[in-house]
């Protein structure tokens, strides 16, 4: 349908390999049809965080961090300081004197961490002497503490003030840090997952290693937090373990591999290398219940609790997908594509179906390459419960890939982007209604027109 | 047509108990007067005997050696004029002949003093000849004149005596306007020429030094010759200084540099929106090389050698007397020119077209709501108050010469004489004037002479009109200064510091009365402020300093809308560009003429022109647009709408505010068409700032935000296929309209509203009718868009939990006024963007949001 414009030969690549996945401009269940684009920054934009109901920041590899006002669009503060690319960025919120606040922890590359103030624009507290960049944060909220990770494992108090610190020796650092019960902390280290355990006497802190686990292959793309129980990791060549938060156990171990179904071998035979390659877990998001992997540019979601798949879609894009998020029944999915795509779990139909059987043939596949691992060899008698992963809808905008995207629930739905914009998507009859409002609002101001 | 006693005032809803209005009535000020003759009358027959076709203006001058005689008419063909005897009038309108010119030397002064006179604006008619006349009366200086002073007149003459009465508050500040250029004009080449008076006086006196000096060594002291000598010398040195001080006076003009950086600009824009869209005869090529030659003189000025003169002047029948481009600086008297021509073309016609245009426009000032979608923003229209209009059309305050042989007396001669410090007139006075009591006597008793004397006021032939007795009139007269005083400053002393210190710079010129207890005799005598000296030592005169009219009475917002025309001024895109867009070089050496002219206003002149910014003016590059554009776009657009089946479904587009791309190889087809197209954008902005005409790069995301119709290149080159990349990227924001394979891609449209605003098949033939048939049109969608924004019961929620009803209660809403699905997203759009005029004003200012939906695009072929 597009091609007339593009005229003959030039026809995208990118649009005949996603015509299967070509949802059209036509999208009923799509609420977003307002956008508000949002400038300031001067490269790529990598990391959204939520201050509050009404406030984000937004920080990139200009260093710049940005906080912006979700309503209306508007640039709040501008907090320079930073001289080279922002590496992790987290809100803190303590009660102080009976009043919540908030403050944002920004690392960089220029090996500094920084305490701000979002509501003044104020850096209160800058630590440049640090020995290598933080690649992560993790607030202890319950303990009044935040950890910075990299080569060294730091613990500040929420003054920035250091309370202990613990070096590595190996060369890559944490990566990822999650919290555990009892004040253990599990953080992602290369192949490794490092139990640490945080000792609190008095006013004293000290970090200590409890127990290295070593069961994944590859390097670790992802560590999250899913319930009390249970957190999961993510390796880059697909392995998904699921692991007991109390005593460390696996609970799950898929190997996800996205291998092309026999009979479509021949076209796509050259792709398969390439394929390989594309299916680290590059982004894990969870509510408790399901895990969503965004493995490569297809993602896979798990039932931790049956312990058992429930949906995939092997390209639910054109390219890896970098962020996702998990709602209900709906999933959202932003990728280097430029697109963010929003997925809905329905049930499938009945496997008697001639579609199915190509399904089946898939799942084929799949099954041998849990084989190895052993366990999970009940997955086949599961098959009806598995549902499908439709596109209901997708927002487009960014000319470069979506880094991340951050909801406001029905306030709208903010992306960062390597384009160095950042757009908001609101619901535009929801819009439309709030600005209604106002306007009565400002005609019994004035009394009348 | 709807009569005035007809009309009910509109009243507020919450006081509909007291008086029962028709609500199908039109509030009062917007009423045309019935026409005044009998039922059965034609209004179109010649009532009158004149003995010329139609309006003209004419120029004429009492001069000092033959009398009254006329200089010029406006327009300049002797057929306007016909028989009618010019001569004749010229000695009817020159008779009353009101400022008394005098320049002496006044009690307590040695030396002849300027008066800064008011002009005198008054009505008069001569039945015999079937013509009456609005007369507007200046004094214009003249170093070699008697007194130095020249009376002039400038008079509107139109065969229709309720044109002339009904339309007087505007020809009056009309002419004002005229008259202020040829003031400004004059009183530069009077300092000019005084200047060069005072070089040739100098020079005298060294030769005449010189010559005294050789006497006194001839002959002695006290030879007869050296007395005579030393006695001329006395005489040159009283006459140079003189001269210095009227040099000084003249140049001491108050609020003058202030004004003239006005004038000059607004001219200057009047300028380029004659020259742009008339083709008239003035702006021709020749006139401006005359032009250019004055301005080389101009420049031979500064060289100029001086010249020996005798110590008396020539007797006053042997001088040639200046003519009156000569009195006046050449490019004042060439914007005075334009001016007038401006007048005269603007009152050109019936004067129920007159008022229809002037309604319509009143009208358009009270939609400001809504007025932005569609309507041609008026570029001066916010400077004459609506009120202004109103108080014409209800209660003619006109001053009207009554001469019938009976003394008059001096209130209401006065009161004629200068209505116009009654008016709001933002524009008619210039400058805190000042006055000495001395003078006011002195030229009250003057004026009262002329009256009585009464040399010309037997003559029946000019008469009173309108049954308006003095009484009424002085009434009305106190009435308005009752208004007036409610501000005023009553405190003598204070307001006289005042005038010497900085006036209020927001207003364009601070109007000043006197007060009440002393303006009665003297209103039309209003001085200027010769000197900070010399108001100081007239402090004790009661001289109040207080604000125009309109700016006090009127509504806030009024007020508001003009601060914001003068900045909007000061930022407008300035003429020079538009000249050089032009490409006639010849022109933009005039605008540089005019930077030149007068190096005082020329900062801020040029500031204005470097400000100027060509980007966001895709069309004329700089000027706004008109009216007359936007009707001669009705032709293209005619055009397209009988050669493209699809030109429905591509209005459909503009309308809901989808971006509709025009992509093409040929700039001027792709031109043509976002022509055709551009008087369907809603809200299109003054300079068209929605509208991209021709594009050629690819465009960004923030840019479908901006413009609502672009015009893209369709180009072969790496540059090109990158375009055609970012069309299809955001494919589902835009429409895409191709000119070379005559397609349109775009949702489908279903629906009636447009099939009548675009059909193929209409009988319209000509472009400003079928402009106007969807002005008609896009009206009264706007007026539903406004009923259904302000409406509310349908956006209120009922209760907290109510969104989902507000939603349905809007489609029904609009499905209840017989819009489909698809005519309900216009309206939706319209709505949008009235909601956020209202909220945000009419600054384009803050990051908007860009509101889509998700629909199927169809391919539509021809």
């Amino acid at each position: 349908m597009l091609r007339w414009i593009l005229g003959g030969r030039e026809a995208q690549g990118t649009v005949e390999k996603s015509a299967a996945l070509f949802i059209g401009e036509e999208q009923p269940k799509n609420c977003f049809t307002e956008m508000q684009v949002l400038k300031g920054h001067f490269d790529i934009v990598r990391f959204l965080v939520q201050i509050d109901d009404l406030r984000f920041a937004s920080a990139g590899d200009d260093g710049l961090v940005l906080i912006w006002n979700v309503e209306t669009g508007e640039c709040l503060f501008a907090l320079r300081g930073h001289t080279q690319q922002i590496t992790a960025m987290t809100s803190y919120t303590f009660i102080r004197g009976g009043t919540a606040h908030t403050a944002l922890i920004t690392a960089s590359s220029d090996r500094t961490l920084s305490l701000w103030d979002p509501d003044s624009g104020n850096r209160v507290q800058n630590i440049s002497d640090l020995q290598s960049s933080v690649k992560c944060l993790l607030v202890l909220a319950h303990l009044d503490v935040w950890l910075s990770g990299g080569n060294e494992l730091c613990v500040w108090n929420r003054d920035l003030e250091l309370r202990c610190k613990m070096v590595h020796h190996s060369d890559a650092g944490i990566s990822a840090m999650v919290e555990l019960p009892k004040n253990f902390i599990a953080a992602a280290m290369d192949k490794e997952i490092v139990i640490f355990k945080l000792n609190l006497s008095g006013s004293d802190i000290a970090v200590m290693a409890m127990r290295h686990l070593a069961d994944h292959q590859d390097t670790i793309r992802s560590l999250i937090h899913i319930n009390d129980r249970l957190f999961a990791s993510g390796s880059h060549i697909g392995e998904l373990i699921i692991w007991d938060s109390v005593d460390w156990t696996i609970q799950a171990y898929e190997h996800i591999l996205w291998e092309e179904p026999a009979r479509d071998s021949q076209s796509e035979f050259k792709l398969n290398h390439q394929k390989q390659i594309e299916r680290s877990i590059q982004h894990m998001s969870s509510d408790g219940e399901y895990i969503v992997a965004a493995v490569g540019s297809g993602l896979y979601v798990y039932n931790v609790l049956m312990k058992s798949v429930v949906a995939y879609r092997r390209t639910a894009h054109d390219s890896n997908i970098l962020h996702t998020m998990l709602q209900r029944d709906s999933l959202m999915s932003c990728s280097e594509d430029g697109s963010v795509r929003m997925w809905e779990l329905q049930d499938l139909p009945l496997p008697a179906e001639p579609a199915s059987s190509g399904f089946f043939g898939m799942f084929g596949t799949f099954g041998r390459s849990s084989k190895q691992t052993g366990p999970p060899a009940k997955k086949i008698p599961e098959v009806p419960g598995l549902r499908s992963l439709e596109l209901i809808g997708d927002l487009i905008g960014h000319s470069g890939a979506v880094q991340m995207f951050l909801s406001f629930k029905e306030k709208g739905l903010v992306t960062c982007s390597t384009d160095q914009l950042l757009i908001v998507w609101k619901d535009g009859e929801l819009q439309s209604q709030l600005r209604s409002l106002a306007v009565f609002q400002k005609l019994e101001e004035n009394q009348g027109l | 047509m709807i009569g005035s006693p007809d009309v009910v005032a509109f009243t507020k809803e919450d006081d509909f108990g007291d008086s029962f209005s028709d609500p199908f009535s039109l509030p009062e000020e917007f009423s045309v007067p019935l026409f005044a003759h009998a039922a059965n009358a034609n209004p179109w027959t010649k009532t009158s005997y004149a003995k010329f076709s139609k309006d003209f203006i004419l120029i004429s001058e009492f001069s000092e050696q033959v009398g009254p005689q006329p200089l010029l008419t406006i327009p300049n063909d002797p057929k306007v004029c016909g028989t009618f005897d010019l001569n004749y009038f010229s000695l009817r309108i020159m008779s009353v002949d009101y400022q008394a010119s005098f320049v002496g030397h006044p009690p307590g002064s040695n030396y002849p003093r300027l008066n800064f006179v008011e002009d005198s604006k008054v009505v008069l008619g001569d039945s015999k000849e079937g013509a009456f006349a609005y007369v507007h009366h200046l004094t214009l200086y003249d170093l070699e004149a008697r007194g130095f002073v020249r009376p002039f007149c400038m008079a509107y003459i139109s065969a229709d005596e309720r044109k002339i009465m009904h339309q007087f508050q505007e020809l009056s500040s009309e002419f004002s306007k005229a008259s202020e250029f040829l003031k400004s004009g004059n009183r530069k080449a009077f300092a000019n020429e005084l200047e060069k008076k005072l070089k040739d006086l100098e020079y005298t006196r060294s030769v005449l030094h010189k010559e005294a000096e050789l006497q006194k060594m001839n002959n002695g002291c006290y030879s007869t010759q050296a007395i005579e000598k030393a006695n001329e010398l006395a005489n040159m040195e009283k006459s140079i200084y003189e001269h210095k001080d009227l040099l000084r006076q003249i140049t001491s003009y108050p609020s003058r540099k202030k004004k003239d950086v006005h004038f000059v600009q607004r001219e200057t824009e009047k300028l380029a929106d004659t020259s742009v869209l008339d083709d008239t005869p003035n702006s021709n090529p020749s006139e401006i090389a005359d032009k250019t030659v004055e301005t080389e003189n101009d420049i031979r000025k500064s060289s100029y050698t001086p010249q020996l003169i005798k110590g008396k002047s020539a007797k006053c029948f042997d001088k040639r007397l200046k003519t009156m481009e000569e009195l006046c600086d050449a490019s004042f008297f060439h914007q005075t020119l334009e001016q007038l021509n401006i007048i005269e073309k603007s009152f050109r016609g019936d004067l129920c077209f007159i008022y229809t245009s002037q309604i319509d426009r009143a009208l358009v000032g009270k939609q400001k709501v809504t007025s932005f979608l569609f309507e041609a923003e008026r570029e001066w229209e916010n400077e004459v108050p609506l009120k202004n209009f109103s108080i014409s059309s209800n209660n003619p305050t006109v001053p009207i010469l009554n001469l019938t042989g009976e003394p008059l007396s001096l209130e209401s001669y006065t009161s004629c004489i200068d209505i116009d410090h009654m008016k709001p007139g933002v524009e008619s006075i210039e400058g805190p004037p000042e006055s000495s009591l001395s003078d006011i006597t002195q030229e009250t008793s003057e004026a009262a002479d002329t009256e009585t004397k009464g040399s010309f006021s037997s003559d029946k032939s000019i008469e009173a009109f309108g049954g308006v007795s003095p009484s009424s009139l002085q009434a009305n007269y106190f009435d308005g200064l009752e208004r007036k005083s409610k501000v005023s400053i009553a405190s003598p002393s204070e307001s006289a510091s005042s005038s010497v210190a900085v006036p209020q710079r927001m207003t364009d010129g601070n109007l000043v009365l006197m007060d009440a207890a002393c303006c009665i005799g003297q209103e039309g005598f209003v001085f200027e402020e010769p000197l900070p000296e010399l108001a100081q030592e007239c402090c004790g005169d009661t001289v109040v300093n207080r604000e125009p009219l309109s700016l006090l009475q009127g509504d806030p917002a009024l007020q508001m809308d003009y601060i914001l025309e003068e900045s909007a001024l000061a930022e407008s895109p300035n003429m020079g560009l538009t000249f050089s867009e032009l490409n006639t070089g010849v022109l933009s050496e005039e605008v540089a003429k005019i930077n030149i002219e007068d190096v005082s206003d020329s900062t801020s002149f040029m500031s204005a022109s470097t400000s100027s910014d060509r980007a966001v003016s895709p069309f004329t590059y700089g000027s706004a647009l008109t009216l007359k554009q936007k009707k001669k776009a009705g032709h293209n657009a005619l055009r397209f709408i009988r050669q493209y089946p699809f030109a429905q479904q591509a209005i459909f587009c503009l309308l809901s505010g989808r971006t509709l791309v025009i992509l093409g190889v040929d700039e001027g087809t792709v031109r043509k068409l976002v022509n055709a197209l551009l008087f369907f954008v809603p809200n299109l902005g003054k300079y068209g700032e929605t509208v991209q005409p021709w594009l050629s790069s690819p465009f960004q995301l923030i840019d479908l935000q901006r413009w609502k119709l672009i015009g893209l290149q369709r180009a072969a080159s790496p540059a090109g296929s990158s375009i055609l990349h970012s069309l299809n990227r955001y494919s589902r924001y835009i429409s895409i309209l191709d000119c070379d394979s005559k397609t349109l891609r775009c949702p489908p449209y279903k629906g009636t509203l447009i099939s009548r605003l675009a059909d193929h098949r209409t009988q319209i033939k000509r472009g400003s009718t079928y402009f106007l048939h969807v002005q008609g049109m896009l009206t009264q969608l706007t007026a539903r868009a406004f009923l259904y924004t302000f409406c509310h019961h349908i956006h209120l929620p009922m209760d907290i939990n109510d969104q989902g009803s507000v939603t349905s209660r809007r489609t029904n809403f609009l499905l209840q006024l017989g819009y489909t699905v698809e005519e309900s997203k216009i309206v939706q759009y319209l709505s949008e963007l009235i909601k956020q005029h209202y909220m945000q004003g009419s600054s384009k200012g803050g990051n908007q949001s860009f509101c889509f939906n998700y629909t199927t695009s169809y391919l539509y072929k021809i």
